[in-house]
C-alpha cells in the first residue's frame, strides 16, 4: 500500500486542465489549503469546482478564481467573494447553484453508487427547472443525479498511512461525502500517523475512499467571521 | 407598539419545548437562542455539522475548526455531536428537526416563502434554506410585517423567486403572530398596543380576523 506522498505538488500529479474537482470545506473551515496552493502553482485551467462555497477574495478557492483557473462553480452559497461576483456578472464564470443538502447528498450518492434519488428541496422553485417530478405519499419530490469528480481534494485533522481519516469539530462538513465521490481522492491531514495509531472506532472516513494522503504544512486556518462574547 | 427584533425573538422562544432540536436561520432567528426559558433543554443544530451550538467564544478562544452556518466562530455545549454535511441534511430532510426558524422577504397566504434571491441583485445562493423549508415539520418565519417602504410582506402570492411552496406554518412579525391555514393567514395574536386595523391594513394576503385576537404576552 503506497498512499503517502511527500507534499501537495507530488500528491496532485495528474491534475490537468478542464477536469472536475471536488473541494471540501464550508466557508474557510476545513478547506484543503495546501492542495489549493499547489493548484495555483501548477496553473491548471478550465476547472469545474464542486464546492459548497467559493472562498474569499484572497484565500481558499478565491485564489483560483483570481487566477482565472475556474471555468465553472457548482456550489450552494457564494456570497463572500467580490472577484467571483465580477466574473459572474461579466459572463466569465459559469455557476450552478444547488440547495446545500442536495449538494451533499449528490456527492454522497456519487460515492455510494446511487445514480439518482428524489428530494423535496427546490420543488416549486426555479431549481426544479427540467427535473423529473414525482409524488410519494402526497408530497412532491425532484429527481437529483449523483455527482462524481476526477479528483476530490479533502482536508482532515488526523490520517494514517492507509488513508483513514478523522475530522475535528465542524471541519468535517463536505469533506467526508466528497472523499467518497472522488475517482481519485487526495487527503491532506494535520497529523499523518502510521497505520495502527488511530483508534479504528473513531475513523470518520475509511481509507478505502482515499487514494493519496500527505501531511499539510504551514496551515493558515483563517477564520471568516471572528465573533466573540463579552467575558 | 411594534416589536423590535428582540421582541420577535422572545415571542418565538415561547414556541420552544423541552427536548426540541431546533435550526435557527441567520438574523432575527439567531436571537431566539438568547431567550430559551430557564430550565428548558433545547439543542440547536448548525447545518454545517453540529448539534449543540453554544455561545460565541471569549476573545482569544476562537477555534477555526468550530463555526456556525453563518461562518461565525462559536462554541459547543455539553452533549454536542459533530457530523458531516450529508448526515446533517439527513436530519433535516428526514424530519428529525422539531422546529425551524428562518427569515423571509415575503410569505404568501398559501405558505409559500421567498427568502433567497432578489432579481437584479447579486445571486449568492440558497445555502440550506430550500432543504430546510421543504422538509421541516414546523417552520416559523421571523420577519417584519412590511418592507422599509411600507409594503406588506404578507402577500396573496410571492413576487420574488420562491424558496419553497406551501411550507410555512406560522409567522411572527413585529405586529402579529399569524398561522397559515388553508383559508389564509389566521391572526392569532397582536403585538402589545397594535390594533387589528393596523394589521389588516398592512397585510396584503388574505387575513382571517377571529372574534378574539389577544395581545402577545412578552
Amino acid at each position: 500500500m503506497k498512499k503517502v506522498f511527500p507534499d501537495a505538488m507530488a500528491a496532485l500529479a495528474g491534475i490537468t486542465d478542464n477536469l472536475t474537482l471536488m473541494v471540501g470545506g464550508f466557508g474557510l473551515c476545513g478547506i484543503p489549503e495546501n492542495c489549493i496552493s499547489a493548484l495555483v502553482q501548477m496553473g491548471v485551467k478550465g476547472l469545474t469546482c464542486i464546492s459548497n462555497n467559493a472562498g474569499v477574495d484572497n484565500f481558499g478557492l478565491g485564489l483560483l478564481l483570481r487566477n482565472r483557473q475556474i471555468k465553472k462553480m457548482i456550489s450552494s452559497y457564494v456570497g463572500e467573494n467580490a472577484e467571483f461576483e465580477r466574473q459572474l456578472l461579466a459572463g466569465e464564470l459559469e455557476v450552478d447553484l444547488i440547495p446545500q443538502g442536495t449538494l451533499a447528498e449528490r456527492c454522497r450518492a456519487g460515492g455510494a453508487g446511487i445514480p439518482a434519488f428524489y428530494v423535496p428541496a427546490g420543488y416549486g422553485t426555479e431549481v426544479a427547472g427540467g427535473k423529473e417530478v414525482r409524488e410519494f405519499d402526497g408530497k412532491m419530490y425532484l429527481l437529483e443525479h449523483a455527482l462524481t469528480a476526477d479528483f476530490a481534494l479533502v482536508k482532515a485533522w488526523k490520517g494514517d498511512t492507509h488513508g483513514n481519516l478523522i475530522y475535528r469539530h465542524t471541519a468535517n462538513n463536505f469533506n467526508h461525502a466528497m472523499a467518497m465521490a472522488g475517482k481519485i481522492t487526495i487527503a491532506e491531514v494535520e497529523h499523518l500517523v502510521p497505520a495502527g495509531e488511530l483508534n479504528p472506532n473513531e475513523i470518520h472516513t475509511p481509507g478505502i475512499f482515499v487514494q493519496r494522503i500527505f501531511q499539510s504544512v504551514n496551515l493558515e486556518k483563517r477564520i471568516e467571521f471572528v465573533t466573540t462574547r463579552q467575558a | 407598539m411594534a416589536l423590535d427584533k428582540n421582541g420577535i425573538a422572545k415571542r418565538i422562544a415561547q414556541e420552544l419545548r423541552d427536548g426540541f432540536y431546533v435550526n435557527l436561520g441567520i438574523g432575527i432567528p439567531t436571537l431566539v437562542a438568547n431567550y430559551i426559558p430557564e430550565g428548558m433543554e433545547v439543542v440547536l443544530q448548525s447545518e454545517n455539522g453540529l448539534l449543540g451550538i453554544g455561545p460565541f467564544p471569549l476573545a482569544g478562544e476562537e477555534d477555526p475548526d468550530l463555526i456556525n452556518a453563518g461562518k461565525q466562530t462559536i462554541t459547543y455545549t455539553k452533549g454536542a455531536a459533530f457530523f458531516d454535511s450529508s448526515t446533517s441534511f439527513a436530519m433535516i430532510r428526514g424530519g428529525h428537526i422539531d422546529l425551524t426558524v428562518l427569515g423571509a422577504f415575503e410569505v404568501s397566504d398559501q405558505g409559500d416563502i421567498a427568502s433567497w434571491k432578489i432579481p437584479g441583485k447579486m445571486v449568492k445562493g440558497m445555502g440550506g434554506a430550500m432543504d430546510l423549508v421543504a422538509s421541516a415539520k414546523n417552520i416559523i418565519v421571523a420577519m417584519t410585517h412590511t418592507d422599509p417602504k411600507g409594503n406588506s410582506k404578507l402577500l396573496p402570492q410571492c413576487s420574488l423567486p420562491l424558496t419553497g411552496v406551501g411550507c410555512v406554518k406560522k409567522i411572527v412579525t413585529d405586529l402579529a403572530v399569524l398561522e397559515v391555514t388553508p383559508e389564509g393567514f389566521l391572526l392569532l395574536e397582536r403585538a402589545p398596543g397594535v390594533s387589528v386595523e393596523e394589521i389588516v391594513q398592512k397585510t396584503a394576503g388574505k387575513l382571517i380576523v377571529p372574534d378574539e385576537a389577544p395581545e402577545m404576552k412578552i
